[in-house]
């Protein structure tokens, strides 16, 4: 039994460590994904100090408007554009009509709210463009479906192209928004408005003018994860079961920190995959990936409430 | 009495011909659609000067400040009598961006550094609103740098790691960062240390008269506010109970009673002046 525990799962790791790698690199592109839900959510909660419940559910309604507007014999491309604008729209309207009107309420309220905002997502979606499965645009979009092939060591890799393609997409979103945040007034502004509202609304920084902008690059990070997971998996609803992947990211990395954000979207999406493959499988039967996380996040709540990566809350004595 | 002080108003008020850029105009605010809090307060401030908000805790200061720079808004507070114009225009319904915009901007009670920017970031925040290029950003960070020599010694460091001698002058260099034309600086001597409080007033002077910035300041220290600006207010409960050129006030007999502690028979503890015989007193 230790045997089993201990032993022999790292025995199997280096004895065929082509598998290994392919294993990480499964759990990479995974985790990126959750890295990015993950994004949305922290940009969110420091500008507003909402928990915005409906990240999962914009990731499948950008997917679905892409898909649908393509459907209707859109070019690609143009589709991509048109969804940016819907997500514009939406994250315009969403300020008026649920955020603006509730300024000032408690926290639990807002969090309710996106409650609402996902449930309209669902059913308006449904509506628009029906309930059934939908197979992802992928090579419309030029997106390569090829493999690569590696031999490390002689043995086996192979890299899906469009895995590929997410994982360096999906980095170069993460090094725009950084520089974004770090570089540009708006991004200082969110920033600011993340730490202290009053002072923020004080020096004439316009909290309308920041909600909109954050619940849009909200969008655009949904819109890119449905795009890569809709390639791997398919577009429906059950995606937005990887939204609450984020949550345990979120626990693991810190609500505040981008940094957190990444890393523990990375950790997580790998080390659920090792514990499924090596340990979840051969010990207990498998499919360990649906609450690895969870648990995984519960432990570090123990031992650290602020998340790995919290912000660090200053505090002068 | 207070007749005898008002008289001598204009002839302090340095020429007198200074054009009055703030003005307001018995305003009642009401919080939460209950609590009464400001019961009429009138007020001017004219271009160029230091004027002095006094009155202790609770008298409505940062009320009357939020008022004016519609900070209040977003505290559920509301101005629901009187009127308040800059400049002419009536700014009461104004979001506190435009006001900026229009030159007025507020330092808040308590500093409200963003701690976890830098110091030159939280210096530049305070640009957000302009629109007159890079350039002149810059100059006036240097600017700000001049008045604040400290600050630049810190600008890599997170300011909420900064003393609060720093932090409240990176929250005033950050307002000037927006070209204001007139500061609303609430309680800037809460919690330093009296050498701090000497210092930063200095700097409030020199900037008003290198600058030609106006000061509206909200202050309990009434010794050292009266000792910078030129004219004060003294808010009792809600109400403007007091006003006069700041000389006129450091030598009324009742100020130095009641705010810089001292009397006619010398120095007098707190404990021997009722609070029977004030009130008394400012109703004659």
């Amino acid at each position: 039994m230790l045997n089993d525990i201990f032993i022999q799962p790292f025995a199997d790791m280096f004895g065929a460590p082509d598998f290994l790698l392919q294993v990480l690199w499964e759990g990479l592109v995974s985790g990126i994904l959750y890295a990015l839900i993950a994004l949305g959510f922290v940009l969110i909660f420091r500008s507003s100090r909402i928990f915005n419940f409906a990240q999962g559910i914009m990731v499948v309604f950008a997917a679905l408007t892409l898909v649908g507007l393509h459907a209707m014999g859109i070019p690609a491309w143009i589709s991509v554009a048109l969804t940016l604008a819907v997500m514009f729209v939406l994250a315009v309207s969403i300020e008026r009509v649920v955020l603006r009107p509730l300024v000032g309420q408690p926290d639990i309220i807002l969090f309710m709210a996106t409650i609402g905002i996902t449930l309209f997502l669902i059913g308006f979606g449904e509506i628009i463009f029906g309930g059934e499965n939908k197979v992802m645009i992928t090579e419309e979009l030029g997106i390569p479906t090829d493999s690569v092939v590696l031999e490390p060591w002689g043995g086996l890799l192979i890299l899906e192209q469009k895995d590929i393609t997410a994982v360096v997409v999906a980095g170069l979103l993460v090094v725009a928004l950084l520089l974004f945040l770090g570089k540009t007034r708006m991004g200082r502004a969110i920033r600011a408005l993340g730490d202290d509202h009053q002072a923020a609304l004080s020096v004439g920084i316009s909290l309308q003018t920041i909600w909109v902008l954050v619940w849009f690059i909200a969008g655009i990070i949904a819109l890119v994860t449905g795009i890569a997971w809709g390639a791997r998996a398919g577009v429906s609803f059950a995606l937005e079961v990887i939204a609450y992947k984020a949550l345990p990211v979120l626990m693991l990395g810190g609500l505040e920190s981008i940094t957190g954000a990444i890393i523990g979207g990375l950790m997580i999406g790998m080390l659920e995959k090792l514990f499924e493959i090596y340990w979840g499988q051969p010990l207990m039967g498998g499919n360990t990936e649906t609450w690895f996380a969870f648990v995984l996040a519960l432990i570090v709540l123990l031992f650290r409430p602020q998340g790995l990566f919290g912000e660090r809350i200053i505090e002068r004595v | 009495m207070l007749d005898g002080v008002r008289s001598d108003l204009t002839s302090a008020r340095d020429g007198a011909a200074r054009e009055t850029l703030l003005e307001v105009n018995n305003i009642e605010v009401i919080y939460n659609h209950v609590i009464l809090v400001l019961k009429g307060v009138s007020l001017s401030v004219p271009q160029g000067g230091i004027t002095a908000l006094l009155g202790g805790n609770g008298a409505g200061k940062t009320t009357t400040l939020k008022a004016i720079s519609n900070l209040l808004q977003s505290e559920r507070g509301e101005v629901t009598k009187g009127t308040i114009s800059y400049r002419g225009e009536r700014v009461q319904d104004l979001d506190p961006a435009a006001l900026v915009k229009r030159g007025v901007i507020q330092v808040m009670e308590g500093r409200h550094c963003f701690e976890h920017l830098t110091v030159e970031e939280n210096l530049m925040t305070g640009a957000f609103t302009r629109r007159d290029g890079k350039a002149a950003v810059l100059r006036d960070l240097e600017m700000v740098y001049e008045y604040f020599p400290r600050l630049k010694e810190r600008r890599k460091s997170q300011a909420g790691y900064t003393s609060g001698g720093e932090q409240q002058m990176c929250a005033i260099g950050r307002a000037l960062m927006s070209r204001p034309e007139m500061v609303l600086l609430d309680e800037p001597s809460m919690g330093l240390a009296p050498q701090l409080v000497e210092q930063i007033f200095e700097i409030v002077k020199a900037v008003n008269e290198g600058e030609g910035v106006s000061f509206l300041l909200a202050e309990q220290n009434t010794n050292v506010a009266l000792r910078y600006a030129h004219y004060g207010y003294i808010l009792e409960n809600g109400r403007v109970v007091m006003d006069g050129p700041a000389q006129a006030l450091r030598e009324n007999p009742d100020v130095k009673e009641f705010y810089l502690g001292m009397s006619d028979e010398g120095r007098k503890s707190f404990r021997d002046v009722r609070s029977y015989r004030r009130r008394k007193r400012w109703l004659a």
